[in-house]
């Protein structure tokens, strides 16, 4: 089962610079709340998100317990070529999280398979 | 001269200064009572001057109010999810773009929110995220350029609190 | 701390004058309603833009986006020595399920007792699919109540206050016209008598039912409607019964007889 979601437009032509969304479920405790029983809950927040597109770094967020609970990025990439985004977070206790997804980039003038 | 850059130790280095004051205050027996004052939203906790601020990321380099645009609410009903939007005026080519950006809290008891990088690839300096405001505070969005230098703008975000203080 | 006390016990105290000037007799009969069924409104009403834009306006950041994704899988998912899923008996839950949500909480036949969904969800679990039970408030659970609550997502809430639910209905009305905690507040006084107007920076809705389980941005979680009871019993600093005690059930069962015709959100976001 995914912990995260992503979202891309639904189709990107070569040389657009589209909006990449991603939400992720986590608690991004701050160590400052108190549970249901009333016990201070453990700072525990995602320290690093680095997403790659064809292994190569694009994107990387470093949060603190300052970026709300189920955090949500939006930012944008140009589109060069087709191939693999991969999404790959860690927070406080060393949990590693990972979502991969395709991105199909299309050649501007033609309307058959996506340019590799 | 070669260029500072704000690297990866120096982040951690001033983090732990900042968190320092903070952690002190987790291990105390009186801390007990410290969610209880974020969440009262009492002048609790000390607001930075824009100095303080921003001088651990930018040192000695340039630094212009200009070429950023920061987007929040003026009046947040609630802390603990202020949506957040930042756009920043940049060709994003290998010879000019945004390289790092970083949002920085007034208030807040880890003053940097979060750290991004960025480059060529991205095309376009625009993110948006939702952060955590501890009361009602200034919130600057500091840019670092490619050339080293810097550009920010800031924000006054007016946090209004519960009238109930909860215990879950 | 004293003087947001002291501000209270004075509020309390002039609501107390207030009712008494005005002559509102506490004790209401089970037809009477004091918010008239065509001035119902949602807790969204009352809510921020903000708040209003995090529940409506995009289902791909939906901050219950995953306790839907949670509630769908677990929907299909096996479980106990009966080796069936929710699915195997009840198929699709949009065609199973629907409007289930509204007829919630109804006295269960087999014991006797005032059920909520969140009960009738855990003893389905526990007879028929003989498996572990869920706690109350558990991930599981909230996410559960989620996925069944989407098949009536829209629907007006219908709850039946007659037969074996009557006494239950009167006793959910008395606590709900009852002053109760160290503040000497009852729940009628905000959310009957002030409802959109100020507790200090909060603007008091009519506490409707109809979004539960939301998620709840102060606690940055799911929360159901027991748990809200349950803060809003704390913040008068009334003494807390037990989880699952039937005084939650019953105040359940009068909110939602209150609330009839109200259209269930899901989900849904309240500060």
């Amino acid at each position: 089962m995914s912990n995260a979601r992503i979202q891309l437009p639904p189709r990107i032509l070569e040389g657009d610079v589209f909006k990449v969304r991603l939400l992720i479920n986590h608690p991004m405790d701050s160590g400052f709340l108190r549970d249901i029983n009333g016990v201070l809950i453990k700072r525990n927040v995602i320290r690093q998100l680095i997403c790659t597109l064809n292994n190569q770094e694009v994107f990387r967020a470093e949060p603190t317990t300052g970026i709300a609970a189920n955090p949500l990025f939006e930012f944008y990439l140009r589109a060069v070529k087709s191939g693999e985004l991969y999404f790959r977070w860690v927070d406080d206790k060393a949990s590693i999280g990972e979502l991969r997804h395709p991105l199909n980039v299309w050649l501007a003038s033609s309307s058959g398979a996506p340019k590799p | 001269m070669p260029l500072h850059v704000f690297s990866r130790r120096d982040f951690f280095a001033y983090c732990a200064k900042a968190s320092l004051g903070a952690s002190a205050l987790v291990t105390a027996p009186g801390f007990a009572q410290v969610d209880k004052l974020t969440l009262s939203g009492l002048a609790e906790s000390r607001l930075r001057t824009f100095d303080e601020m921003v001088h651990p990321f930018v040192q000695s380099q340039n630094l212009k109010q200009e070429g950023v645009s920061l987007t929040l609410p003026s009046l947040a009903d609630n802390g603990h999810l202020v949506p957040l939007h930042m756009k920043i005026d940049s060709p994003m080519t290998e010879a000019s773009h945004v390289s790092h950006i970083y949002l920085i809290s007034q208030r807040n008891p880890v003053p940097l929110m979060c750290m991004f990088v960025l480059g060529p690839l991205n095309g376009r300096a625009e993110i948006s995220t939702r952060v955590r405001l501890s009361g009602t505070q200034m919130v600057v969005a500091l840019a670092r350029l490619s050339d080293g230098h810097f550009i920010y703008q800031t924000q006054e975000v007016a946090v209004t609190e519960a009238a109930c203080v909860d215990n879950g | 701390m004293t003087e947001i006390l002291k501000k209270k016990q004075i509020f309390g105290f002039a609501l107390c004058l207030g009712l008494l000037l005005s002559g509102f007799s506490t004790l209401v009969s089970a037809q009477q309603r004091f918010i008239p069924l065509d001035q119902l409104k949602s807790g969204l009403d009352y809510a921020s833009n903000e708040v209003r834009g995090l529940q409506l306006d995009d289902d791909f950041s939906s901050l219950s986006a995953h306790g839907i994704d949670k509630g769908a899988q677990l929907w299909k998912q096996v479980a106990g020595s009966s080796n069936k899923s929710c699915e195997s008996c009840h198929g699709e839950v949009t065609d199973s399920m629907k409007g289930v949500s509204a007829r919630y909480p109804a006295v269960d036949k087999s014991t006797g007792k005032l059920f909520n969904l969140e009960d009738r969800i855990r003893q389905c679990r526990q007879k028929n699919q003989k498996a572990s039970n869920w706690a109350l408030e558990s991930d599981e659970l909230l996410a559960m109540t989620l996925q069944v609550n989407t098949a009536s997502k829209g629907m007006p809430i219908k709850v039946s206050i007659d037969g074996p639910a009557k006494k239950h209905f009167e006793a959910g009305l008395k606590l709900y016209m009852a002053r109760q905690g160290q503040l000497n507040l009852s729940c009628t006084q905000c959310h009957d008598q002030h409802h959109g107007q100020r507790l200090f920076n909060d603007k008091l809705s009519q506490g409707q039912p109809n979004g539960y389980p939301i998620y709840r941005l102060d606690w940055q979680y799911l929360a159901s409607l027991e748990r809200r009871l349950r803060f809003c019993y704390a913040s008068v600093r009334a003494e807390l019964p037990a989880w699952g005690h039937v005084d939650m059930r019953n105040i359940e069962l009068y909110l939602k007889w209150r609330a009839e015709g109200l259209l269930i959100e899901v989900p849904a976001v309240r500060k």
